[in-house]
């Protein structure tokens, strides 16, 4: 009868006989059930809030700030309403005629009336010059002799500053007159607009963003490929060892892990440079001569042994966990039905490895693509990569919406790596211990 | 009977008010100075802080070497409503940007500073062209080239920038700083151009091809540095035979540390140095009244004792005495020393805001070829 009832309910029948059935201080089950279960959900959800919060107000927020950040472009609109509003019809042929300029004039003098810290037109500058050299001092200059000009003020523009008379300035103005612009993603791909506003591949002599996007995959590849030859036998000896053993080589392997990335970094300098530890000891043993010392840092050979170093531990632990747990008597197996240690090897052993090949793969990939302090310090120029140009904006130049969509097309670019990841391993077969 | 009541009421308060007065004027305040780190923020301590803190017991000056990426910092804070540095130390190029956005203050210079000891107002003391609307300067400092004398032979060592792109007479690898700013003066300056001309040719497309085209000749020859520090150190380790640096670093470098190298004052490229102050700060009071005292003629002689970058004022050359340590004479380690600023190239500010991002591409492009 009782779980008659009991079925009756779960099934949601409403019914009456459901009211009669009460836990032992006379509330109906139903609810208590039902408030047990809310209760739970609530413990589960305050054990997870912490962490939720931190990521969406540290991580989510600024990801998608950075995401604004590469598309915003308020400047020429707060700046320049009136002239935007006379420009529109303008035909981007000829230079706009005198009422484009008194709109001009009219802006710049109610923009000086407000305080400093309020002022759109120094942005403004900030904002033209990334399109236009020189567009800044246009704008500042005359900014500060606006009030001095009287009509027509088209002479007067063009007085104060040769740029009021470039066309090309004018196309800007109207074409970055809006609040959302592309104008940081075309320059990021190394393209720009011509005068009919198509976008067009930029001179070859200020090309860098894609060739160092390429170098920055080539080089990640070849640091992930390198972390993978020099640590997988690594693996396979700690994972073969007794526990007493491969704890002590663990420790080894985890204590560059364990050291300043800078001091690590630092230490590499000393050996290598041309003054340095080992070409000294060449030219000590006679192999090469005092003046064919090698080069081997400040250039992409030095990124590339820098960053192996630093990065192999994340290779070697998710290949070392994975290796662990593959019971050796399958190897033996497969010799005592036949297959040479190779075949062995490659037919039992390694598949089974693959799960930790694509775990430490994907993570040393990832570090690698977005790794800035080693290539800096030791890179020289050959061996920057993109995220050095990322917070060369964000540091140095303060193109920030600039930054924002180099470090947009890095994370679309990782994401969808990582797509073709899931889609040709499988994410969920990564595992990391 | 009332009025003598009220009579001493009035004292009373007076005195109150004055107890509390007093008592703000103690009120301890700590003060974070923003500057460049190393030598220079040391040089800063021993001229300006530590004397300061001594004379105002309630003042406590925090160093913060955030200069690098100061406008960075000044904007980021400005926009978050927290501001939380008190005076920063920075270039004035990017003062000026940081004034035109509105993120530091105006500054009236006659207004706030003090005047020589002969009473000659600031704006005509400090040198001239050094004053912006919102930046004091402080120090006159230059991008020199150093080289190794060990390197070359003893009837063979170079004296010009002409000598940085001459790799047959001089072989070796050359340390360049990673932007376009004082390579691209040097390399037009090495080809014949007059210094007072570099920047007019470098605003012309066929000058920018002209000066990358000189740097093209000892591309292979070089190593590039980032941070300020590195320069000396390649030197030192003997992995180059010339380094740009700028010439303060060198000076510690070499009369401090013992570094065996030399500095070529021809060709130098001069810039200012200086304090501004961030908008809304919380402390503007205080800052006013320590920058009164820590730009005053004695006192910016008094920071050449401890690293050889000029004063900004006229009126404080003739106080430039010995190095506080090592007691050797500052003045011939001067930029503006007549014997030193025979050949300067005084770096454009307004050039490199308005030409900057496109030479820097064009810059970075150079060095990925």
């Amino acid at each position: 009868m009782a779980q008659a009832d009991a079925a009756g309910m779960v099934a949601g029948m409403p019914s009456a006989r459901t009211d009669r059935l009460t836990t032992a201080d006379g509330t109906p089950l139903k609810a208590a059930l039902r408030r047990a279960e809310r209760r739970r959900k609530i413990a589960a959800f305050l054990l997870v809030a912490p962490l939720l919060f931190f990521i969406l107000s540290f991580f989510v927020f600024p990801i998608a700030q950075m995401m604004w950040r590469s598309v915003d472009n308020p400047q020429v609109v707060r700046a320049l309403p009136q002239t935007l509003d006379a420009l529109q019809g303008w035909d981007g042929r000829d230079l706009p005629g005198e009422d484009v300029f008194a709109a001009l004039h009219a802006d710049f003098e109610a923009d000086m009336e407000r305080p400093r810290a309020q002022q759109a037109t120094g942005p403004l500058a900030v904002r033209l010059n990334y399109e236009l050299s020189a567009a800044r001092s246009a704008i500042t200059r005359t900014a500060r002799q606006v009030s001095g000009f009287e009509a027509p003020y088209r002479d007067a523009f063009l007085d104060s500053h040769r740029l009021w008379g470039d066309v090309e300035l004018w196309r800007i103005i109207q074409r970055e007159g809006r609040p959302l612009t592309t104008a940081y993603y075309v320059a990021a791909l190394d393209r720009e607009f011509d005068a009919e506003g198509n976008i067009v591949l930029r001179d070859e002599n200020r090309r860098i963003y894609v060739p160092l996007f390429v170098r920055t995959i080539l080089l990640s590849v070849a640091i992930t490929f390198l972390t993978f030859a020099l640590g997988f036998p690594i693996a396979y000896y700690l994972s073969i060892l007794p526990m007493r053993y491969a704890n002590l080589l663990m420790i080894a392997v985890l204590l560059p892990f364990w050291t300043s990335l800078l001091v690590r970094t630092s230490a590499w300098i000393v050996l290598l440079q041309q003054q340095g530890v080992i070409n000294s000891a060449l030219v000590a043993m006679g192999i090469i001569g005092d003046d064919g010392r090698i080069s081997m840092i400040y250039n992409m050979t030095g990124t590339i042994i820098a960053m192996t170093h630093i990065l192999l531990p994340f290779m070697v632990l998710p290949l070392y966990s994975v290796m662990r747990t593959i019971p050796p008597s399958y190897l033996r197996a497969a010799k005592s039905l036949g297959a040479t240690p190779w075949t062995a090897f490659r037919r039992v052993y390694f598949p089974q490895t693959l799960p930790g090949i694509g775990a430490g793969g994907v993570l040393v990939f990832i570090i690698s693509i977005g790794y800035y302090i080693t290539p800096a310090l030791v890179g020289g120029q050959s061996g920057r990569m993109i995220s050095n140009e990322i917070a060369r904006h964000m540091q140095q130049s303060l193109n920030w919406g600039l930054a924002a969509a180099l470090g947009t097309l890095l994370l679309v670019g990782v994401l969808a790596l990582y797509w073709l990841y899931n889609r040709l391993v499988g994410a969920d077969s990564l595992k990391l211990g | 009977m009332s009025k003598l009541k009220t009579t001493i009421l009035g004292a009373g308060a007076i005195a109150v008010s004055a107890l509390a007065l007093n008592a703000y004027a103690q009120e301890p305040i700590s003060l974070t100075v923003v500057s460049w780190g190393g030598a220079y923020t040391a040089s800063q301590n021993r001229a300006y802080h530590e004397p300061y803190m001594e004379e105002n017991p309630h003042v406590t000056i925090i160093n913060d070497d955030g200069s690098a990426n100061a406008l960075a910092g000044l904007r980021a804070q400005h926009q978050a409503g927290n501001v939380t540095w008190d005076l920063v130390d920075m270039l004035p190029s990017d003062a000026q940007l940081a004034c035109d956005e509105g993120v530091i203050m105006e500054i009236d210079h006659d207004e706030i500073l003090a005047a020589a000891p002969d009473g000659t107002p600031p704006t005509e003391d400090f040198l001239p062209g050094s004053l912006g609307d919102c930046f004091i300067p402080q120090i006159v400092y230059s991008t020199v080239l150093t080289f190794r004398p060990g390197a070359f032979d003893a009837d063979n060592q170079p004296s010009s920038i002409a000598d940085l792109f001459d790799v047959e007479n001089f072989p070796g690898q050359r340390a360049l700083q990673d932007r376009p700013g004082t390579n691209l003066e040097w390399a037009l300056y090495a080809d014949g151009v007059d210094p007072d001309d570099i920047y007019d040719v470098l605003s012309t497309p066929e000058g920018v091809d002209r000066a990358f085209a000189k740097l093209d000749t000892i591309k292979d020859h070089i190593i590039f540095w980032t941070e300020g520090a590195q320069a000396p150190q390649l030197l030192a380790d003997g992995e180059v035979v010339f380094a740009t640096g700028y010439n303060g670093r060198m000076f510690d470098a070499i009369e401090v540390e013992g570094m065996d190298a030399e500095i070529i004052w021809d060709g130098q490229v001069v810039e200012w140095d200086g304090w501004v102050v961030p908008a809304d700060g919380r402390n503007i009071d205080a800052v006013m009244e320590y920058l009164y005292w820590a730009t005053d003629t004695q006192r910016l002689a008094d920071q050449a004792k401890f690293i050889s970058y000029g004063p900004a004022r006229a009126s404080s050359a003739e106080l430039v005495g010995q190095h506080a340590d090592l007691g050797i004479d500052m003045a011939p380690h001067m930029p503006t020393n007549p014997d030193n600023y025979f050949a300067p190239i005084v770096l454009d500010n307004d050039f490199w805001a308005d030409y900057g991002d496109e030479l820097r591409e064009r810059f970075a492009n150079w060095m990925l070829q």
